[in-house]
């Protein structure tokens, strides 16, 4: 079943358009969304996921995103937040299992040891009850991994999860997205390291304000398809 | 010699003071502080409609609920006006802020003048809603305050987890299945609440820092959201109760300015215990 299918997609800023008519299929796997800066990667994410207004039409398993509301993970940006929010690790993983255990009353201790299990699976088990002002950036970017580990989804939608990580993190972070893919999983990711696109992904999405080029990246990250969506210039 | 009278209004201003430190933990995490500031001053317009309303039908003015009314439905009003301008894109949130707080006060201010001057309208005692005069409170204000504050407290409690996810990730917790304009709205409401709860006895002037001081010194004591709830909610019911009692001792004193004097002084004490 195709985790993501997107029909005419539109998203427009004001009067200036930041996506125009995107049609895509995603695949099972891992897939990199790549493209330049203001090429609209994230906004596409937010779009399909309805957390920007659009126009057109995103299916995700055949579904609405409300009926599949449960199947999906999200990890935002790192910087979408404010980490000096007085939470510990723990706490923040914890919010994913809301969706199941519904909004009244304390968490049940149940959904806890899942969240702290994500926090293990992430290599953070000993910083679980550390306020997350606390933590450094890699391990701020892990929590956040931890949390979408924690919604135990079966496609993930991740807004740069490489960025400005240190090399640990990277690792870890790798590791992580080549475990779900083994365990069936599909992930969707906005990349920015182009080298390592064919190390780590499947699939590509170059973006920019539309589609230059969709597929396994074999077939779609070539020279003539990166030149297309960044410009001259980058491609040698 | 403290009377009967003088006990229930410490109690509706500790009431109050534990409300506000409830309220006030999701109002500073979500950034509402300054909304809070024009709804407060956004409220006595409302206040003094309402009172020569009461006085032209012939109620008695005095009467708490009616004129609190008066003064959710205007706090109401500016807070629409704010959303209003900042909804065109061309007026930041700061300058509607500014804006429709000054207006309204202004507003409120000269109907207040008007109102002075209308004997059955003046009864009502309206300039003490400015700054707060918890001895001009009669035990069945008292009640009423302390009621509207222990419903904030319950409602506060009974939302915690949606609160908390809005504050920290509202597009996660959006995704997580939670009604965010719908929680965002309660928020606003319970913000709004505290402050009309809080008009007679501390004021319009100074219910924000009612809001703002026992969360912030709760804050620099903690790194957890339960414990800062509950340091809040303790603070502002120390500030609120040694307040009123203050105000009490010395008669002359605004309720108002005493309690968010005592509020200062937690805070300072935090400030200092956390460098210590």
């Amino acid at each position: 079943m195709t985790p993501i299918s997107v029909t005419g997609l539109s998203v427009h800023y004001r009067d200036r358009p930041a996506l125009l008519d995107i049609n895509w299929s995603a695949q099972p796997g891992l897939t990199a969304i790549i493209g330049p800066n203001g090429a609209g990667k994230s906004t596409l994410l937010k779009a399909m996921l309805g957390l920007v207004p659009s126009e057109g039409e995103t299916r995700f398993f055949g579904s609405t995103l409300e009926a599949a509301r449960d199947r999906l993970g999200y990890l935002p940006q790192r910087q979408s937040v404010d980490w000096d929010f007085p939470a510990t690790a723990l706490d923040v993983v914890a919010m994913a299992r809301r969706a199941r255990s519904g909004w009244w009353g304390r968490l049940p201790r149940a959904e806890r040891e899942a969240a702290r299990h994500a926090l293990s699976e992430v290599g953070l088990a000993e910083l679980a009850d550390r306020p997350i002002g606390e933590l450094s950036g890699g391990q701020q970017q892990r929590v956040f991994l931890a949390r979408a580990l924690a919604q135990n989804a079966e496609l993930l939608l991740m807004d740069e999860p490489l960025a400005a990580v240190d090399a640990a993190t990277e690792r870890t972070i790798i590791d992580v997205l080549k475990r779900l893919a083994k365990a069936g999983r599909s992930v969707v990711a906005v990349h920015h390291d182009l080298a390592s696109v064919p190390q780590i992904f499947e699939h590509a999405l170059l973006l920019n304000g539309r589609v230059i080029a969709a597929g396994p990246v074999a077939q779609v990250f070539t020279p003539a398809t990166i030149a297309d969506t960044y410009g001259p210039g980058l491609a040698a | 010699m403290i009377g009967h009278n003088t006990i229930v209004v410490v109690l509706g201003c500790a009431a109050l003071g534990i409300a506000a430190g409830a309220v006030g933990c999701f109002a500073l995490l979500r950034g509402r502080a300054l909304l809070a500031d024009a709804m407060g001053h956004a409220a006595l317009p409302g206040v003094v409609l309402a009172a020569m309303l009461g006085a032209a039908l012939g109620w008695d003015t005095r009467s708490l609920p009616p004129l609190l009314l008066g003064g959710a439905l205007a706090g109401l009003a500016g807070l629409w006006c704010v959303q209003r301008l900042t909804a065109t894109g061309r007026i930041r949130q700061d300058a509607a802020i500014a804006l429709v707080l000054a207006s309204f006060y202004a507003a409120g201010v000269v109907g207040l003048s008007i109102a002075q001057a209308w004997p059955a309208a003046s009864q009502a005692g309206l300039s003490r809603f400015i700054l707060g005069q918890a001895a001009a409170m009669r035990a069945e204000d008292a009640w009423a305050a302390g009621a509207l504050a222990a419903l904030c407290l319950v409602t506060t409690l009974a939302l915690f987890p949606r609160l908390a996810a809005l504050c920290f990730d509202p597009e996660f917790a959006q995704l997580s299945g939670l009604n965010i304009r719908a929680t965002d709205h309660a928020l606003l409401g319970l913000v709004l609440m505290v402050c009309v709860a809080g008009l007679p006895a501390v004021g319009l002037v100074l219910v924000v820092a009612l809001l703002v001081l026992p969360a912030a010194t709760a804050r620099l004591l903690t790194a957890r959201l339960p414990s800062m709830f509950a340091l809040s909610c303790v603070a502002g019911g120390a500030a609120g109760t040694l307040g009123a009692l203050i105000s009490a001792g010395h008669a002359g004193w605004p309720t108002g300015a005493a309690v968010v004097l005592t509020g200062t002084c937690l805070f300072t004490a935090a400030m200092l215990a956390r460098r210590g």
